[in-house]
Protein backbone atom coordinates (compact mmCIF):
# COMPACT_ATOMS: atom_id res chain seq x y z
CA UNK A 1 0.00 0.00 0.00
CA UNK A 2 2.86 2.77 1.42
CA UNK A 3 4.56 1.59 -1.79
CA UNK A 4 2.39 2.49 -4.03
CA UNK A 5 1.75 5.75 -2.36
CA UNK A 6 5.22 6.46 -2.95
CA UNK A 7 4.99 4.88 -6.64
CA UNK A 8 2.37 7.84 -7.35
CA UNK A 9 3.77 10.41 -5.16
CA UNK A 10 7.00 10.00 -7.50
CA UNK A 11 4.87 10.19 -10.99
CA UNK A 12 3.05 13.51 -9.94
CA UNK A 13 3.12 16.46 -12.64
CA UNK A 14 6.25 17.93 -12.48
CA UNK A 15 5.22 21.81 -12.72
CA UNK A 16 8.60 23.10 -11.26
CA UNK A 17 8.72 25.41 -14.13
CA UNK A 18 5.84 27.05 -13.80
CA UNK A 19 5.94 27.65 -10.21
CA UNK A 20 9.51 29.06 -10.52
CA UNK A 21 8.21 31.14 -13.51
CA UNK A 22 5.62 32.72 -11.53
CA UNK A 23 7.68 32.97 -8.55
CA UNK A 24 10.30 34.94 -10.69
CA UNK A 25 8.12 37.33 -12.39
CA UNK A 26 6.48 38.40 -8.93
CA UNK A 27 10.15 38.75 -7.41
CA UNK A 28 11.12 40.84 -11.13
CA UNK A 29 7.93 42.81 -10.88
CA UNK A 30 8.53 44.37 -6.82
CA UNK A 31 11.86 44.68 -8.00
CA UNK A 32 11.37 47.52 -10.76
CA UNK A 33 8.07 48.90 -9.41
CA UNK A 34 9.43 49.33 -5.52
CA UNK A 35 11.80 52.03 -6.56
CA UNK A 36 9.04 54.15 -8.06
CA UNK A 37 6.95 54.47 -4.19
CA UNK A 38 8.89 57.21 -1.76
CA UNK A 39 8.14 56.04 1.26
CA UNK A 40 8.63 59.17 3.82
CA UNK A 41 7.07 57.82 6.99
CA UNK A 42 4.04 59.23 8.61
CA UNK A 43 3.33 63.20 8.32
CA UNK A 44 3.61 64.47 12.02
CA UNK A 45 -0.30 64.28 12.49
CA UNK A 46 -0.54 60.98 10.56
CA UNK A 47 -1.48 59.35 13.56
CA UNK A 48 -4.02 61.79 14.86
CA UNK A 49 -5.69 61.81 11.35
CA UNK A 50 -6.58 58.29 11.46
CA UNK A 51 -7.23 57.70 15.15
CA UNK A 52 -10.12 61.04 14.19
CA UNK A 53 -11.57 59.58 10.77
CA UNK A 54 -12.04 55.77 12.45
CA UNK A 55 -13.47 57.64 15.33
CA UNK A 56 -15.98 59.74 13.24
CA UNK A 57 -17.28 56.81 11.54
CA UNK A 58 -17.16 54.88 14.46
CA UNK A 59 -19.52 57.72 16.06
CA UNK A 60 -21.30 59.60 13.09
CA UNK A 61 -22.56 63.51 14.19
CA UNK A 62 -26.03 62.70 14.62
CA UNK A 63 -26.92 66.59 13.96
CA UNK A 64 -25.47 66.47 10.73
CA UNK A 65 -27.01 62.74 9.75
CA UNK A 66 -30.15 63.61 10.60
CA UNK A 67 -30.96 67.09 9.48
CA UNK A 68 -33.35 67.06 6.36
CA UNK A 69 -33.86 70.56 5.97
CA UNK A 70 -30.55 71.61 6.04
CA UNK A 71 -28.58 71.55 2.10
CA UNK A 72 -25.34 70.80 3.81
CA UNK A 73 -26.64 68.00 5.78
CA UNK A 74 -26.04 64.60 5.48
CA UNK A 75 -29.03 63.63 3.63
CA UNK A 76 -29.51 66.11 1.09
CA UNK A 77 -25.84 65.59 0.07
CA UNK A 78 -26.62 61.77 -0.92
CA UNK A 79 -30.15 62.84 -2.56
CA UNK A 80 -28.33 65.24 -4.61
CA UNK A 81 -25.93 62.36 -5.36
CA UNK A 82 -28.28 59.47 -6.16
CA UNK A 83 -30.32 61.78 -8.31
CA UNK A 84 -27.15 63.05 -10.17
CA UNK A 85 -26.68 59.09 -10.95
CA UNK A 86 -30.28 58.30 -11.54
CA UNK A 87 -30.21 61.21 -14.44
CA UNK A 88 -26.69 60.47 -15.99
CA UNK A 89 -27.28 56.58 -15.64
CA UNK A 90 -30.76 57.18 -17.50
CA UNK A 91 -29.65 59.83 -19.87
CA UNK A 92 -26.27 57.30 -20.70
CA UNK A 93 -28.34 54.40 -21.16
CA UNK A 94 -30.12 55.85 -24.12
CA UNK A 95 -27.56 57.25 -25.60
CA UNK A 96 -25.37 54.08 -25.36
CA UNK A 97 -28.07 52.43 -27.26
CA UNK A 98 -27.13 53.65 -30.79
CA UNK A 99 -23.62 52.90 -30.26
CA UNK A 100 -24.97 49.39 -28.94
CA UNK A 101 -26.85 48.79 -32.05
CA UNK A 102 -24.17 50.56 -34.48
CA UNK A 103 -21.48 47.92 -33.45
CA UNK A 104 -23.48 44.61 -33.22
CA UNK A 105 -22.04 42.41 -35.98
CA UNK A 106 -25.11 40.81 -36.55
CA UNK A 107 -27.08 43.86 -37.54
CA UNK A 108 -24.49 46.00 -39.23
CA UNK A 109 -21.45 45.36 -42.11
CA UNK A 110 -17.85 44.78 -40.54
CA UNK A 111 -16.56 47.71 -40.66
CA UNK A 112 -18.91 49.73 -39.53
CA UNK A 113 -19.20 47.80 -36.54
CA UNK A 114 -15.45 47.97 -36.16
CA UNK A 115 -15.32 51.90 -36.22
CA UNK A 116 -18.00 52.24 -33.45
CA UNK A 117 -16.55 49.38 -31.53
CA UNK A 118 -13.29 51.15 -31.21
CA UNK A 119 -15.06 54.44 -30.37
CA UNK A 120 -17.06 52.36 -27.27
CA UNK A 121 -13.67 51.40 -26.75
CA UNK A 122 -11.84 54.93 -26.56
CA UNK A 123 -14.72 56.50 -24.17
CA UNK A 124 -14.48 53.03 -22.02
CA UNK A 125 -10.72 53.62 -21.23
CA UNK A 126 -11.10 57.22 -18.99
CA UNK A 127 -12.61 57.25 -16.05
CA UNK A 128 -15.26 59.74 -15.19
CA UNK A 129 -13.12 61.14 -13.20
CA UNK A 130 -11.04 62.45 -16.79
CA UNK A 131 -14.44 63.53 -17.95
CA UNK A 132 -15.93 65.69 -14.94
CA UNK A 133 -12.55 67.71 -15.24
CA UNK A 134 -13.57 68.48 -18.94
CA UNK A 135 -17.09 69.49 -18.43
CA UNK A 136 -16.60 71.66 -15.45
CA UNK A 137 -15.21 73.85 -17.92
CA UNK A 138 -18.31 73.61 -20.54
CA UNK A 139 -20.91 73.63 -18.10
CA UNK A 140 -19.78 75.11 -14.99
CA UNK A 141 -19.68 73.55 -11.51
CA UNK A 142 -22.83 72.14 -10.23
CA UNK A 143 -24.84 68.89 -9.61
CA UNK A 144 -25.77 69.26 -13.58
CA UNK A 145 -22.45 69.13 -15.07
CA UNK A 146 -22.07 65.55 -12.49
CA UNK A 147 -24.91 64.18 -13.94
CA UNK A 148 -23.45 65.21 -17.75
CA UNK A 149 -20.20 63.61 -16.95
CA UNK A 150 -22.07 60.24 -16.05
CA UNK A 151 -24.26 60.15 -19.12
CA UNK A 152 -21.27 60.77 -21.42
CA UNK A 153 -18.88 58.42 -19.33
CA UNK A 154 -20.92 55.95 -19.27
CA UNK A 155 -21.95 55.20 -22.50
CA UNK A 156 -18.55 53.22 -23.78
CA UNK A 157 -19.57 50.83 -20.40
CA UNK A 158 -23.08 50.21 -20.97
CA UNK A 159 -22.80 50.05 -25.01
CA UNK A 160 -20.31 47.43 -24.53
CA UNK A 161 -22.50 45.42 -22.34
CA UNK A 162 -25.78 45.71 -24.52
CA UNK A 163 -23.64 45.02 -27.48
CA UNK A 164 -23.00 41.30 -26.14
CA UNK A 165 -26.58 41.01 -25.41
CA UNK A 166 -27.78 42.03 -28.98
CA UNK A 167 -25.10 39.71 -30.47
CA UNK A 168 -27.05 36.89 -28.62
CA UNK A 169 -30.25 37.58 -30.10
CA UNK A 170 -32.13 34.56 -31.58
CA UNK A 171 -33.14 34.87 -34.82
CA UNK A 172 -35.52 32.00 -34.83
CA UNK A 173 -37.98 34.33 -33.01
CA UNK A 174 -38.36 36.55 -36.07
CA UNK A 175 -38.54 34.48 -38.43
CA UNK A 176 -41.38 32.44 -36.45
CA UNK A 177 -43.17 36.15 -36.52
CA UNK A 178 -42.38 36.70 -39.90
CA UNK A 179 -43.92 33.39 -40.95
CA UNK A 180 -47.00 34.39 -38.46
CA UNK A 181 -47.31 37.21 -40.77
CA UNK A 182 -46.24 40.60 -38.59
CA UNK A 183 -45.06 43.78 -39.58
CA UNK A 184 -41.72 45.27 -38.67
CA UNK A 185 -43.12 47.03 -35.69
CA UNK A 186 -44.86 44.02 -34.07
CA UNK A 187 -41.57 42.18 -34.88
CA UNK A 188 -39.88 44.55 -32.96
CA UNK A 189 -42.30 44.96 -30.25
CA UNK A 190 -42.83 41.22 -29.51
CA UNK A 191 -39.49 39.67 -31.06
CA UNK A 192 -36.65 41.97 -30.19
CA UNK A 193 -37.65 44.10 -26.99
CA UNK A 194 -38.81 41.05 -24.83
CA UNK A 195 -35.26 39.55 -25.80
CA UNK A 196 -33.44 42.71 -24.67
CA UNK A 197 -35.41 44.09 -21.96
CA UNK A 198 -34.30 42.29 -18.87
CA UNK A 199 -30.50 42.25 -19.58
CA UNK A 200 -30.40 45.62 -21.12
CA UNK A 201 -32.40 46.98 -17.64
CA UNK A 202 -29.78 44.64 -15.78
CA UNK A 203 -27.05 46.36 -17.35
CA UNK A 204 -28.52 49.71 -16.40
CA UNK A 205 -28.97 49.16 -12.71
CA UNK A 206 -25.60 47.61 -12.77
CA UNK A 207 -24.31 51.15 -14.65
CA UNK A 208 -26.47 52.88 -11.62
CA UNK A 209 -24.52 51.24 -8.89
CA UNK A 210 -21.33 52.40 -10.47
CA UNK A 211 -22.44 55.80 -11.31
CA UNK A 212 -23.59 56.62 -7.45
CA UNK A 213 -19.82 55.63 -6.37
CA UNK A 214 -18.35 57.95 -9.39
CA UNK A 215 -20.88 61.11 -8.47
CA UNK A 216 -19.27 60.75 -4.82
CA UNK A 217 -16.24 61.36 -6.15
CA UNK A 218 -17.41 63.85 -8.95
CA UNK A 219 -17.84 66.70 -6.39
CA UNK A 220 -13.85 66.79 -5.89
CA UNK A 221 -13.95 68.89 -8.94
CA UNK A 222 -17.12 70.33 -8.46
CA UNK A 223 -19.69 68.75 -9.64
CA UNK A 224 -22.54 68.51 -6.95
CA UNK A 225 -22.93 65.79 -4.62
CA UNK A 226 -20.95 64.57 -1.39
CA UNK A 227 -17.69 64.51 -2.63
CA UNK A 228 -16.97 68.28 -2.59
CA UNK A 229 -18.23 68.92 1.32
CA UNK A 230 -16.88 65.44 2.04
CA UNK A 231 -12.96 66.47 0.73
CA UNK A 232 -13.23 70.12 2.62
CA UNK A 233 -14.05 68.79 5.78
CA UNK A 234 -10.65 66.62 5.32
CA UNK A 235 -8.90 69.54 3.94
CA UNK A 236 -10.04 71.85 6.98
CA UNK A 237 -9.28 68.99 9.30
CA UNK A 238 -12.76 68.81 10.72
CA UNK A 239 -12.54 64.94 10.94
CA UNK A 240 -16.11 64.15 12.95
CA UNK A 241 -17.69 66.02 9.72
CA UNK A 242 -15.75 64.23 7.32
CA UNK A 243 -16.44 60.87 9.19
CA UNK A 244 -19.71 61.69 9.16
CA UNK A 245 -20.47 62.41 5.60
CA UNK A 246 -18.23 59.01 4.88
CA UNK A 247 -20.64 56.57 7.11
CA UNK A 248 -23.56 58.40 5.18
CA UNK A 249 -21.75 57.46 2.02
CA UNK A 250 -21.08 54.05 2.92
CA UNK A 251 -24.39 53.43 3.83
CA UNK A 252 -25.66 54.73 1.15
CA UNK A 253 -23.38 52.44 -1.30
CA UNK A 254 -24.31 49.45 0.95
CA UNK A 255 -27.80 50.00 0.35
CA UNK A 256 -28.01 51.03 -3.52
CA UNK A 257 -25.36 47.81 -4.02
CA UNK A 258 -28.19 45.16 -2.14
CA UNK A 259 -31.17 46.56 -3.85
CA UNK A 260 -29.12 46.74 -7.33
CA UNK A 261 -27.91 42.96 -6.33
CA UNK A 262 -31.46 42.12 -5.39
CA UNK A 263 -33.18 43.41 -8.90
CA UNK A 264 -30.49 42.02 -10.96
CA UNK A 265 -30.90 38.44 -9.35
CA UNK A 266 -34.46 38.88 -10.41
CA UNK A 267 -34.52 40.26 -13.86
CA UNK A 268 -31.72 37.03 -14.28
CA UNK A 269 -33.72 34.37 -12.76
CA UNK A 270 -37.01 35.55 -12.40
CA UNK A 271 -37.62 35.06 -8.37
CA UNK B 1 -58.72 64.78 -39.87
CA UNK B 2 -61.05 61.31 -39.34
CA UNK B 3 -57.41 60.01 -38.57
CA UNK B 4 -57.13 62.50 -35.57
CA UNK B 5 -60.63 61.92 -34.40
CA UNK B 6 -59.57 58.12 -34.16
CA UNK B 7 -56.21 58.43 -32.28
CA UNK B 8 -57.89 59.60 -28.98
CA UNK B 9 -60.34 56.87 -28.29
CA UNK B 10 -57.73 54.22 -29.65
CA UNK B 11 -54.87 56.12 -27.20
CA UNK B 12 -57.92 55.45 -24.62
CA UNK B 13 -58.77 51.78 -25.40
CA UNK B 14 -54.57 51.23 -25.33
CA UNK B 15 -54.05 52.52 -22.00
CA UNK B 16 -57.08 50.76 -20.53
CA UNK B 17 -55.78 47.52 -22.05
CA UNK B 18 -52.46 48.16 -20.35
CA UNK B 19 -54.00 48.52 -16.74
CA UNK B 20 -57.34 46.14 -17.47
CA UNK B 21 -56.22 43.35 -20.18
CA UNK B 22 -59.15 42.38 -21.86
CA UNK B 23 -59.07 38.41 -22.16
CA UNK B 24 -58.28 36.63 -25.19
CA UNK B 25 -60.63 33.88 -26.81
CA UNK B 26 -58.48 31.30 -28.31
CA UNK B 27 -59.17 29.14 -31.38
CA UNK B 28 -60.09 26.43 -28.96
CA UNK B 29 -63.08 28.32 -27.17
CA UNK B 30 -60.59 28.66 -24.30
CA UNK B 31 -60.44 32.16 -22.82
CA UNK B 32 -57.18 33.15 -21.11
CA UNK B 33 -56.80 36.50 -19.17
CA UNK B 34 -53.47 37.99 -20.27
CA UNK B 35 -50.92 39.73 -17.47
CA UNK B 36 -50.67 43.35 -16.44
CA UNK B 37 -47.49 44.35 -17.87
CA UNK B 38 -45.17 45.73 -15.19
CA UNK B 39 -44.52 48.14 -17.29
CA UNK B 40 -47.92 50.27 -16.52
CA UNK B 41 -45.90 50.67 -12.89
CA UNK B 42 -42.75 51.12 -13.99
CA UNK B 43 -43.41 54.09 -16.64
CA UNK B 44 -44.88 56.32 -14.12
CA UNK B 45 -42.57 55.91 -11.37
CA UNK B 46 -39.59 56.41 -13.85
CA UNK B 47 -41.36 59.98 -15.07
CA UNK B 48 -41.93 61.19 -11.51
CA UNK B 49 -38.11 59.99 -10.24
CA UNK B 50 -36.78 61.95 -13.43
CA UNK B 51 -39.00 65.08 -12.96
CA UNK B 52 -37.66 65.30 -9.12
CA UNK B 53 -34.19 64.42 -10.25
CA UNK B 54 -34.10 67.38 -12.67
CA UNK B 55 -35.74 69.78 -10.19
CA UNK B 56 -32.74 68.95 -7.37
CA UNK B 57 -29.84 68.67 -9.65
CA UNK B 58 -31.03 71.79 -11.49
CA UNK B 59 -31.74 70.56 -14.97
CA UNK B 60 -30.72 73.09 -17.82
CA UNK B 61 -31.33 72.00 -21.46
CA UNK B 62 -30.39 75.87 -22.42
CA UNK B 63 -26.95 75.64 -20.60
CA UNK B 64 -26.45 72.32 -22.89
CA UNK B 65 -27.44 74.32 -26.27
CA UNK B 66 -25.88 77.13 -25.42
CA UNK B 67 -22.48 75.28 -23.57
CA UNK B 68 -22.18 72.19 -25.07
CA UNK B 69 -20.91 72.47 -28.40
CA UNK B 70 -17.81 73.78 -26.09
CA UNK B 71 -16.85 69.93 -25.09
CA UNK B 72 -16.30 69.19 -28.64
CA UNK B 73 -14.46 72.52 -28.78
CA UNK B 74 -11.94 70.87 -26.26
CA UNK B 75 -11.76 67.84 -27.48
CA UNK B 76 -11.04 69.66 -30.94
CA UNK B 77 -8.39 71.29 -29.87
CA UNK B 78 -6.42 67.96 -28.33
CA UNK B 79 -6.31 66.68 -31.95
CA UNK B 80 -3.40 66.53 -32.51
CA UNK B 81 -1.91 66.22 -29.55
CA UNK B 82 1.27 67.94 -28.93
CA UNK B 83 3.91 64.98 -29.71
CA UNK B 84 6.83 66.88 -28.17
CA UNK B 85 5.69 66.96 -24.27
CA UNK B 86 6.21 62.90 -24.73
CA UNK B 87 9.52 62.95 -22.85
CA UNK B 88 7.46 64.78 -19.68
CA UNK B 89 4.48 62.14 -19.69
CA UNK B 90 6.94 59.30 -19.81
CA UNK B 91 7.94 59.59 -15.97
CA UNK B 92 5.01 60.00 -14.67
CA UNK B 93 2.92 57.40 -16.28
CA UNK B 94 5.37 54.65 -15.49
CA UNK B 95 4.64 56.16 -11.82
CA UNK B 96 1.28 55.20 -12.54
CA UNK B 97 2.09 51.53 -13.33
CA UNK B 98 4.24 51.00 -11.23
CA UNK B 99 1.83 52.20 -8.21
CA UNK B 100 -0.82 50.26 -10.12
CA UNK B 101 1.47 46.86 -10.14
CA UNK B 102 2.30 46.78 -6.38
CA UNK B 103 -0.66 48.03 -5.54
CA UNK B 104 -2.40 45.43 -6.77
CA UNK B 105 0.24 42.75 -6.24
CA UNK B 106 0.17 43.65 -2.62
CA UNK B 107 -3.41 43.77 -2.02
CA UNK B 108 -4.12 40.30 -4.22
CA UNK B 109 -1.44 38.86 -1.97
CA UNK B 110 -3.21 40.27 1.34
CA UNK B 111 -6.76 39.15 0.30
CA UNK B 112 -5.84 35.00 0.42
CA UNK B 113 -5.53 35.26 3.88
CA UNK B 114 -8.56 37.67 4.52
CA UNK B 115 -10.79 35.63 1.74
CA UNK B 116 -9.94 32.30 3.70
CA UNK B 117 -11.60 33.69 6.67
CA UNK B 118 -14.73 34.84 5.42
CA UNK B 119 -15.86 31.80 3.39
CA UNK B 120 -18.57 30.01 4.95
CA UNK B 121 -17.49 26.64 3.83
CA UNK B 122 -14.12 26.98 6.36
CA UNK B 123 -14.92 29.33 8.98
CA UNK B 124 -18.04 27.83 10.68
CA UNK B 125 -18.73 30.53 13.69
CA UNK B 126 -20.85 32.59 11.75
CA UNK B 127 -20.92 35.89 14.13
CA UNK B 128 -17.33 36.34 13.49
CA UNK B 129 -17.97 35.30 9.79
CA UNK B 130 -20.51 38.29 9.46
CA UNK B 131 -18.54 40.74 11.45
CA UNK B 132 -15.44 40.12 9.11
CA UNK B 133 -17.03 40.41 6.10
CA UNK B 134 -19.58 43.47 7.50
CA UNK B 135 -15.94 45.33 8.07
CA UNK B 136 -14.64 44.49 4.91
CA UNK B 137 -17.79 45.31 2.96
CA UNK B 138 -18.38 49.17 5.03
CA UNK B 139 -14.73 50.01 3.49
CA UNK B 140 -14.92 48.67 0.29
CA UNK B 141 -17.61 50.56 -0.18
CA UNK B 142 -14.99 53.80 -0.44
CA UNK B 143 -14.05 55.22 -3.74
CA UNK B 144 -10.26 55.01 -4.31
CA UNK B 145 -10.09 58.04 -4.75
CA UNK B 146 -11.74 59.03 -0.89
CA UNK B 147 -8.87 56.36 0.28
CA UNK B 148 -6.04 58.25 -1.34
CA UNK B 149 -7.04 61.42 -0.31
CA UNK B 150 -7.04 60.41 3.32
CA UNK B 151 -4.19 58.37 3.04
CA UNK B 152 -2.07 61.58 1.59
CA UNK B 153 -2.77 63.67 4.74
CA UNK B 154 -1.26 60.63 7.12
CA UNK B 155 1.59 59.57 4.72
CA UNK B 156 1.79 63.08 2.88
CA UNK B 157 1.87 63.85 -0.91
CA UNK B 158 3.72 61.28 -3.27
CA UNK B 159 3.61 57.88 -4.58
CA UNK B 160 3.22 55.79 -1.54
CA UNK B 161 -0.07 57.08 -0.57
CA UNK B 162 -1.63 56.17 -4.05
CA UNK B 163 0.23 52.99 -3.69
CA UNK B 164 -1.43 52.44 -0.42
CA UNK B 165 -4.58 52.96 -1.64
CA UNK B 166 -4.44 50.95 -4.65
CA UNK B 167 -3.33 47.98 -2.10
CA UNK B 168 -6.15 49.08 0.57
CA UNK B 169 -8.96 49.22 -2.26
CA UNK B 170 -7.69 45.83 -3.94
CA UNK B 171 -7.18 44.20 -0.82
CA UNK B 172 -11.06 44.34 0.30
CA UNK B 173 -12.07 44.20 -3.37
CA UNK B 174 -10.28 41.06 -3.84
CA UNK B 175 -11.18 39.27 -0.59
CA UNK B 176 -15.11 39.51 -1.51
CA UNK B 177 -14.35 38.11 -4.98
CA UNK B 178 -12.06 35.15 -3.62
CA UNK B 179 -14.65 34.17 -0.85
CA UNK B 180 -17.27 34.07 -3.71
CA UNK B 181 -15.18 31.95 -5.47
CA UNK B 182 -13.95 29.78 -2.40
CA UNK B 183 -17.37 29.09 -1.60
CA UNK B 184 -18.41 27.34 -4.63
CA UNK B 185 -15.09 24.40 -4.48
CA UNK B 186 -14.94 20.91 -4.16
CA UNK B 187 -14.88 20.48 -0.32
CA UNK B 188 -13.85 16.66 -1.24
CA UNK B 189 -10.24 17.11 -0.79
CA UNK B 190 -10.68 19.53 1.84
CA UNK B 191 -11.87 17.59 3.69
CA UNK B 192 -10.39 14.02 3.05
CA UNK B 193 -7.02 16.02 3.89
CA UNK B 194 -8.17 17.16 7.53
CA UNK B 195 -9.61 13.65 8.58
CA UNK B 196 -5.67 12.64 7.71
CA UNK B 197 -4.99 14.85 10.16
CA UNK B 198 -4.01 18.18 8.31
CA UNK B 199 -4.56 21.33 10.34
CA UNK B 200 -7.05 24.34 8.57
CA UNK B 201 -4.98 26.15 6.71
CA UNK B 202 -2.62 23.41 5.95
CA UNK B 203 -5.80 22.00 4.11
CA UNK B 204 -6.56 25.34 2.45
CA UNK B 205 -2.70 25.59 1.20
CA UNK B 206 -3.01 22.26 -0.25
CA UNK B 207 -6.53 21.35 -1.67
CA UNK B 208 -8.51 24.96 -2.16
CA UNK B 209 -6.01 27.06 -3.70
CA UNK B 210 -4.71 24.48 -6.42
CA UNK B 211 -8.69 24.68 -7.64
CA UNK B 212 -8.50 28.78 -7.38
CA UNK B 213 -5.53 29.44 -8.47
CA UNK B 214 -6.31 30.19 -12.08
CA UNK B 215 -9.52 32.32 -11.00
CA UNK B 216 -7.16 34.27 -8.18
CA UNK B 217 -4.50 35.30 -11.16
CA UNK B 218 -7.48 35.96 -13.58
CA UNK B 219 -9.19 38.38 -10.63
CA UNK B 220 -5.68 39.80 -10.03
CA UNK B 221 -5.31 40.65 -13.22
CA UNK B 222 -8.74 41.90 -13.68
CA UNK B 223 -8.06 44.22 -10.64
CA UNK B 224 -5.24 45.26 -12.22
CA UNK B 225 -6.65 46.45 -15.22
CA UNK B 226 -9.42 48.74 -13.34
CA UNK B 227 -6.26 49.82 -11.06
CA UNK B 228 -4.50 51.21 -13.62
CA UNK B 229 -7.76 53.54 -14.76
CA UNK B 230 -7.85 54.49 -11.28
CA UNK B 231 -4.35 55.17 -10.58
CA UNK B 232 -4.12 57.61 -13.57
CA UNK B 233 -7.30 59.74 -11.46
CA UNK B 234 -5.02 59.61 -7.99
CA UNK B 235 -2.67 62.60 -9.00
CA UNK B 236 -5.07 64.38 -8.92
CA UNK B 237 -5.27 64.41 -4.92
CA UNK B 238 -1.71 64.23 -4.74
CA UNK B 239 -1.06 60.97 -4.76
CA UNK B 240 1.29 60.80 -7.34
CA UNK B 241 1.18 59.47 -11.07
CA UNK B 242 -0.14 61.20 -14.46
CA UNK B 243 -3.78 62.74 -12.47
CA UNK B 244 -1.53 65.58 -11.34
CA UNK B 245 -0.32 66.35 -14.80
CA UNK B 246 -3.76 66.06 -16.39
CA UNK B 247 -5.31 68.36 -14.02
CA UNK B 248 -2.42 71.20 -14.27
CA UNK B 249 -2.53 71.06 -18.32
CA UNK B 250 -6.18 71.17 -18.11
CA UNK B 251 -6.24 74.20 -15.85
CA UNK B 252 -3.85 76.12 -18.18
CA UNK B 253 -5.80 75.36 -21.05
CA UNK B 254 -3.24 73.32 -22.85
CA UNK B 255 -5.25 71.05 -24.73
CA UNK B 256 -2.62 69.62 -27.36
CA UNK B 257 -0.94 68.33 -24.19
CA UNK B 258 -3.83 66.95 -22.76
CA UNK B 259 -4.43 65.15 -25.72
CA UNK B 260 -0.99 64.03 -25.69
CA UNK B 261 -1.43 62.68 -21.48
CA UNK B 262 -4.89 61.10 -22.90
CA UNK B 263 -3.12 59.22 -25.71
CA UNK B 264 -0.83 57.88 -23.78
CA UNK B 265 -3.28 56.73 -21.31
CA UNK B 266 -5.31 54.91 -23.97
CA UNK B 267 -1.88 53.25 -25.55
CA UNK B 268 -1.24 51.93 -22.20
CA UNK B 269 -4.74 50.84 -20.83
CA UNK B 270 -4.92 49.20 -24.52
CA UNK B 271 -1.52 47.11 -24.17
CA UNK B 272 -2.34 46.40 -20.28
CA UNK B 273 -5.73 45.11 -21.16
CA UNK B 274 -4.24 43.28 -24.17
CA UNK B 275 -2.00 41.33 -22.24
CA UNK B 276 -4.16 40.94 -19.49
CA UNK B 277 -7.11 39.48 -21.58
CA UNK B 278 -4.29 36.96 -23.13
CA UNK B 279 -3.50 35.43 -19.92
CA UNK B 280 -6.79 35.17 -18.84
CA UNK B 281 -8.04 33.25 -21.85
CA UNK B 282 -4.77 30.72 -21.43
CA UNK B 283 -5.67 30.79 -17.29
CA UNK B 284 -9.76 29.90 -18.45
Amino acid sequence: MSENIQRMYKKRPKDWITKWSIFLTIVALIAISVPYVDYKGLTDYGQEIAKSIILGIIQPKLSLLFDFSSKEAVPYLLLETVCIAFLGTLVGSILALPFAFFSARNLVPAWLSAIVTFFITVVRTFPAFVYGLMFIRVTGPGPFTGALTLAVSGIGMTAKLYVETIEDLDKGILEALDASGCNTIQKIRYGIIPQLMSNFASTTIYRFEINVKNASILGLVGAGGIGYPLISAIGAFRWSDAGTLLFGLIVLVLIIEYLSGRLRKKLATGV
Amino acid sequence: MNKLKNALPAMIQGLKNAYFPEPLVLGNGKTVQPKRSVMVYILPILTIAVVFSANIIGFDIGVLIRRGAQFFVIVGRMIPPDWNYIPDVIGPLLETIMMSILGTMIGAFLSLPLAFLSSDNIIKNKAFLWTLRMIVSLFRTLPILIFAFILKYIFGIGTFAGTLAIALFTWLIMTKMLYEIIETVDMGPFEAIESSGASRVRAFTVSIIPQIIGQYISIALYNFEMNIRSAAILGYVGAGGIGLLLNEKLGWRQYDRVGLILFALLVTVYVIETISRYIRKRLS
